[in-house]
């Protein structure tokens, strides 16, 4: 079991910077998951953990130890490969048992280790099998029962269910789940997908352009983004942004022209926004409704009704050309073409500055 | 559909018209070496395309050549030169093919352009220096001669060819083994070779034939006695004056069998390897 600390990390590709001065802490048994846009350094980041990349500047700690150059066998990691990496010319067991013949693990602790690690995987008839003869859902579980044998301290997984069809994704995620709640190592997640983020992490890290754009529990992360990337990325479907203008900022909150009938006191405190300056706010789809009813209304055209049976997605087009979307019950009754208005509360409303940088919420407390 | 099928069908009779036609250029001769072996000499040349009839079939040849015990010796050279060269083009050109594609070193460029060039030139070129070198090595009449240069000459090819193979090979595999703590050497020998037997099988018998038929540097480098290799061997029979086909013949239809028999063993990943990669 161990702590995983990157301090000021940065990685170069020829004079091609992907990783720019990455600080970060992952404690003892967290279940941290790197989430961000495809090519955003995710991977590579999780590549320097395992040794399979070099740093350029900066310094890798597994266990308090000094890692930069310590080579991946000895780190004491496991990972697991996007396309599995079965070795495809030996059986299930012996893809398993490979890697402990090398760590000088007696025959009979490798060999239960093994059969144990294939009873919690439920792979135990499939040992004799080659690879090609199992199902990606099964490839996938031996991949994860080569890591478990190995006893690792850091559990490291590359986008691990991106291969497998929607429905053993959602059983693979709470698998995987459930291993960790059992097993309590250190595991690190690479994925694309914010709902694997969301339901798997105790903590996310929320990467773009190689830089981490915020840290944090997945509600912190939903309930407070640091800037617009985070909001828009964190949440599905993807927060609406609808640009602004500050009014006036006083205790209550600040005054916001969104550019209908009437501007609306939204209970953040902009700080040092002045008036007539740029903003965005920050909507999230889930907290709108059809109608009028609540305190910040739109209005435009519905150019596409989405059903799910349990929800409606209901997307908007405004005047000025921007597109909305309203979580509606699922017996919406919107058409397309026709017009129509929707509402928020401006108890949850995000607002972010020119750069995108959120302003902090005013708390309940103070906007009452 | 009708009409599809039969175009399919014509087709198919171009293609194997066209495969049945090359088939009969290449073994034609083959042919006519192993049926005229086993005639009489006058047959030979009385009527050199009939198949052997009771009266015409004589295995005079066959007992001239294995009557000489230099013949089997002959053999014997022939077989060493051409497995020992197999070895050490397989297992050099091996470990280079993965040392050029999988480390980054200085001049790694370089060697590979190197080994490319190889390729594109013929040994045969460097004929003179070779010999110059050999008598240097004093290693002129010496199987390890023909060993080094026929190593040398299956070297680029080898490379090349199991170096493509191993590129398909994802990467992730070999650094799941990195992470499993396999060590280098034990990646290439349990998880690469395994994978690319196939290219191996291909590259042994694109190396064993040419060497195994070479006349140019058995002459050249190893005409001594008790070094010839069997296609050297069998131009004694050819004289100035007099030549003994039965003889020549016989010679040259059991310098056949080794070969294919080598080949058959092979064959079997051959056909995997060449078809590899282009259909998934």
């Amino acid at each position: 079991m161990a702590d995983v600390s990157l301090r000021g990390v940065s990685k170069s590709f020829g004079k091609v910077e992907v990783l720019h001065d990455i600080n970060l802490e992952v404690k003892d048994g967290e279940f941290v998951v790197f989430v961000g846009p495809s090519g955003c350094g995710k991977s590579t980041a999780l590549r320097i953990i395992a040794g399979l990349e070099e740093i350029t500047k900066g310094e890798l700690y597994i266990g308090g130890k000094l890692m930069n150059e310590v080579p991946p066998a000895d780190r004491g990691i496991a990972m697991v490969f996007q396309s599995y990496a079965l070795y495809p010319h030996m059986t299930v067991y012996k893809n398993m048992a490979f890697g402990l013949k090398f760590a000088k693990t007696d025959k009979e602790e490798a060999d239960k280790r093994v059969r144990q690690a294939a009873e919690i995987l439920k792979l135990t008839p499939y040992l004799e099998r080659k690879p090609r003869d199992l199902s990606g859902g099964q490839r996938q579980r031996v991949a994860i029962g080569r890591a478990i044998v190995r006893e690792p301290s850091v559990f490291l997984f590359d986008e691990p269910l991106s291969n497998l069809d929607a429905a053993l994704r959602i059983n693979t995620r709470i698998e995987i789940a459930k291993l960790h709640r059992s097993l309590k190592a250190t595991t690190i997640y690479v994925t694309h997908d914010q709902v694997e983020a969301m339901t798997l992490a105790s903590k996310i890290v929320v990467i773009n352009q190689g830089r981490v754009e915020q840290v944090g529990p997945p509600l912190e992360l939903y309930h407070h983004p640091q800037n617009q990337f985070v909001a828009g990325f964190i949440g599905s479907p993807k927060m609406n942004f609808v640009a602004g203008k500050v009014v006036s900022v006083d205790a209550r909150g600040s005054t916001i022209d969104y550019g209908e009938t009437q501007p609306i006191v939204v209970p953040v405190g902009a700080g040092a926004a002045n008036p007539g300056d740029t903003v965005t706010l920050g909507i999230r789809p889930e907290r709108m409704d059809e109608g009028t009813r609540l305190g910040m209304v739109l209005s435009g055209t519905v150019e596409a009704v989405e059903l799910l049976g349990e929800a409606s997605y209901i997307h908007v087009r405004r005047d000025d050309g921007t597109l909305l979307t309203a979580r509606s019950p699922g017996d919406s009754q919107a058409r397309i073409g026709t017009k129509i208005s929707i509402s928020t509360g401006v108890d949850h409303l995000h607002l972010f500055d020119a750069a995108g940088i959120a302003f902090p919420r005013v708390s309940k407390a103070d906007a009452a | 559909m009708a009409m599809a099928a039969r175009r399919l069908n014509a087709n198919r009779l171009a293609v194997h018209a066209a495969l049945i036609f090359y088939t009969l250029i290449a073994t034609c001769p083959i042919a006519l070496v192993l049926v005229n072996s086993m005639k009489s000499r006058s047959a030979i040349f009385g009527n050199p395309v009939s198949l052997p009839t009771p009266a015409t079939f004589d295995l005079i040849g066959y007992s001239q050549v294995l009557d000489k015990a230099d013949f089997v010796h002959y053999f014997g050279n022939s077989l060493i030169v051409t497995c020992i060269s197999l070895l050490l083009v397989l297992l050099t050109g091996a470990m280079a093919a993965w040392a050029l594609g999988e480390y980054r070193f200085k001049g790694n460029t370089i060697v590979a352009l190197y080994m490319a060039v190889g390729i594109m030139v013929p040994i045969r070129l460097g004929t003179v220096s070779i010999l110059k070198m050999m008598v240097g090595l004093n290693l002129v009449n010496t199987l390890t001669a023909l060993i080094l240069v026929y190593t040398a000459m299956g070297l680029p090819l080898a490379i090349l060819i199991l170096g493509e193979f191993m590129a398909q090979i994802p990467r992730d595999l070999r650094e799941a083994a990195r992470c499993d703590g396999v060590s280098e050497y034990r990646i290439f020998t349990a998880v690469i070779l395994p994978l690319i037997r196939p290219a191996v099988a291909t590259v042994a018998v694109f190396t064993m034939v040419p060497i195994w038929n070479d006349l140019w540097f058995p002459l050249i480098l190893a005409s001594g006695d008790g070094k010839q290799t069997i296609t050297l061997g069998a131009q004694q029979f050819i004289g100035q004056y007099v030549t003994n086909w039965n003889a020549v013949l016989a010679a040259l239809s059991l310098a056949i069998a080794p070969i294919l028999v080598l080949y058959i063993a092979f064959s079997r990943h051959l056909v995997r390897g060449l078809t590899m990669g282009a259909v998934k």
